[in-house]
């Protein structure tokens, strides 16, 4: 089996969010990068899960600059095998799928792996464009992913609940929770991840869809307005009477 | 500016995710609905102010139903393709979009103003004015963020659709419907009441249910209490769960952590109890009681029930 996991760089989920030029950028300063959670812990570890029990390969691909490097080595270092990087600032959906589908299609991947959405900005849009791209089915918010006599069968989040589903030939999967645990790298995987290949390709200068024009913060709560713990009927009160939720 | 507006039907009727992309659709401009498969009547559409729908063959996977899409986008000339930001949405929105050569805008929370898009990003921390750089829009919206359109009274003229869809290349073995004991989806739900390992064990879960059940709520709970089996995986709300946006969200003896926020923030009215008046959520909510939940669930039960 040869996987490709694609790799975003986000902020740490604990990050204070703020902006810069005129609120059209993100002020990356003093923000501590990860790897986005989702290509971690759900599409990553299921991609090294089977190739530990079936053999294979498992190679890793992000869109972005030099400062991508440190995200590719933390995850070579629970276990990639190869990485590459797309040398292009993202810039949005659209150019990201378009750089990682033209990688992909030289390529004979069983399956491309993304996480759900990420953590920065949350469109869940990369792993559709990729699959049309390649004229592959797109398996949403993907719970389970084995293999059964050499074919796929997963099972999926739907509106309706969940389904189990067989699919033959490639296809690209968005990663949602159940899919696999967060593992933590270990001395041998950092040690080992240093000397792992981490190619950088040049990117096909993809167009962009859409533009951000700028960025807002929330309003600030007002604060909370506490009610009496024996006095239940007055959050109902408030709650139909001032809020007109109820 | 024309529009084309992707219809998920659920026993023939629009769901009500769909019902608003095709009603923020209609804001944009004259819009054309697109279905798969049988429905009822015009499947509710007539009543958000849709006139014509395309009824496409039913039972495709996700590249069919981009191909769908596509080719109604195209035979309408439409400028913008407008579906929910749910599970099937999330499969097809990037399909149509590259098949149109259009700019994708996911998961937008307001009404248009003008070109310009509002959605969430950075987990709902912040949110973001986007544009599009392309002749062709697909935009998709939050589930329970834009509102239904007002009530129209007409009805919808619908036109059998054929075009070049290709085969079918997923094949579906089982389906299951969780049970949600006859309460909302989260997703679509209004109300909600979320507990978490305040509750100290399972077993106590039937204060919970009460409570939703006097509220008219759906249940949910928070990852510590999925991950060690109190409660099932679907009804974990969070950043690793599922995001909601309900009217009222009532949290019973959750901390309230960054990644629970992160898929609650977008509720409107946020109420938290919880014995300790340290708990951070308090600092993210609306309305707060400081309490023991064992003592303050069977109470807030009987208000509501006296409602």
């Amino acid at each position: 089996m040869e996987f490709l996991v694609c790799i975003s760089k986000a902020p740490d989920t604990t990050t204070r969010i703020a902006f810069t030029d005129g609120d059209t950028r993100f002020n990356e300063e003093g923000v501590q990068f990860i790897v986005n959670p989702y290509d971690e812990w759900y599409a990553l570890v299921r991609a090294l899960e089977i190739v530990e029990a079936q053999g294979g390969k498992v190679v890793i691909a992000s869109v972005g600059g030099a400062d991508c490097d440190p995200i590719l080595r933390k995850a070579l270092a629970i276990g990639a095998h190869e990485a590459v990087r797309i040398d292009a600032q993202p810039q949005d959906a659209m150019q990201v799928a378009a750089e990682i589908a033209a990688y992909a299609k030289g390529q004979s991947f069983d399956a491309i792996l993304c996480g759900k959405e990420t953590i920065d900005h949350n469109s869940s849009a990369v792993p559709a464009m990729i699959a049309e791209h390649l004229d592959v089915p797109c398996i949403a918010l993907a719970t389970s992913l084995d293999y059964a006599d050499g074919q796929a069968i997963l099972t999926r989040e739907t509106v309706n609940g969940i389904e189990k589903i067989s699919v033959n030939g490639t296809f690209v999967l968005s990663a949602a929770k159940g899919m696999a645990e967060q593992r933590i790298p270990n001395m041998r995987g950092i040690m080992a991840a240093r000397s792992k290949p981490l190619q950088v390709v040049a990117a096909q200068g993809a167009a962009t869809g859409t533009r951000i024009e700028r960025f807002a913060l929330p309003p600030e709560k007002a604060g909370v307005k506490l009610v009496d713990a024996d006095n239940p009927a007055e959050l109902v009160r408030l709650l139909r009477e001032e809020a007109k939720v109820i | 500016m024309k529009c084309i507006a992707f219809i998920q039907t659920k026993g023939g009727q629009a769901t009500k995710a769909s019902l608003e992309a095709a009603g923020f659709a209609t804001r944009i401009g004259e819009t054309v609905a697109v279905v798969s498969g049988d429905i009822n009547g015009d499947a509710g559409l007539g009543a958000v102010g849709i006139n014509r729908v395309l009824q496409g063959a039913g039972d495709l996977d996700d590249s069919q139903l981009g191909r769908l899409v596509s080719a109604a986008a195209q035979q309408e000339d439409a400028s913008v393709v407008v579906c929910a930001q749910d599970h099937l949405g999330k499969a097809i929105a990037g399909r149509v979009a590259v098949r149109l050569g259009a700019g994708l805008v996911a998961g937008v929370t307001e009404a248009p103003e003008g070109d310009s898009y509002t959605r969430n990003v950075f987990s709902g921390k912040a949110t973001a004015h986007i544009k599009g750089n392309t002749d062709k829009l697909v935009v998709t919206t939050t589930p329970n963020a834009i509102g239904m359109p007002p009530p129209a009274a007409g009805t919808a003229s619908i036109e059998a659709f054929n075009a070049d869809l290709g085969e079918r290349k997923v094949n579906i073995l089982e389906a299951a419907a969780p049970s949600s004991g006859g309460r909302a989806p989260l997703p679509e739900a209004e109300l909600v009441v979320s507990a978490g390992r305040g509750m100290k064990g399972p077993e106590n879960w039937g204060l919970i249910e009460e409570l939703a059940d006097a509220v008219g709520a759906t249940t949910a709970c928070s990852r510590p209490v999925s991950d060690i089996g109190w409660r099932p995986h679907h009804e974990h709300v969070g950043q690793t769960g599922i995001a909601i946006r309900p009217n009222l969200y009532i949290a019973i003896g959750i901390s309230g952590a960054i990644q629970h926020l992160a898929g609650v923030n977008g509720s409107k009215v946020i109420v938290v109890v919880n014995k300790d008046p340290e708990a951070p959520f308090f600092k993210a909510a609306d309305y707060g009681i400081v309490g023991d939940a064992f003592d303050v669930v069977p109470k807030l039960t009987e208000a509501f029930k006296a409602l």
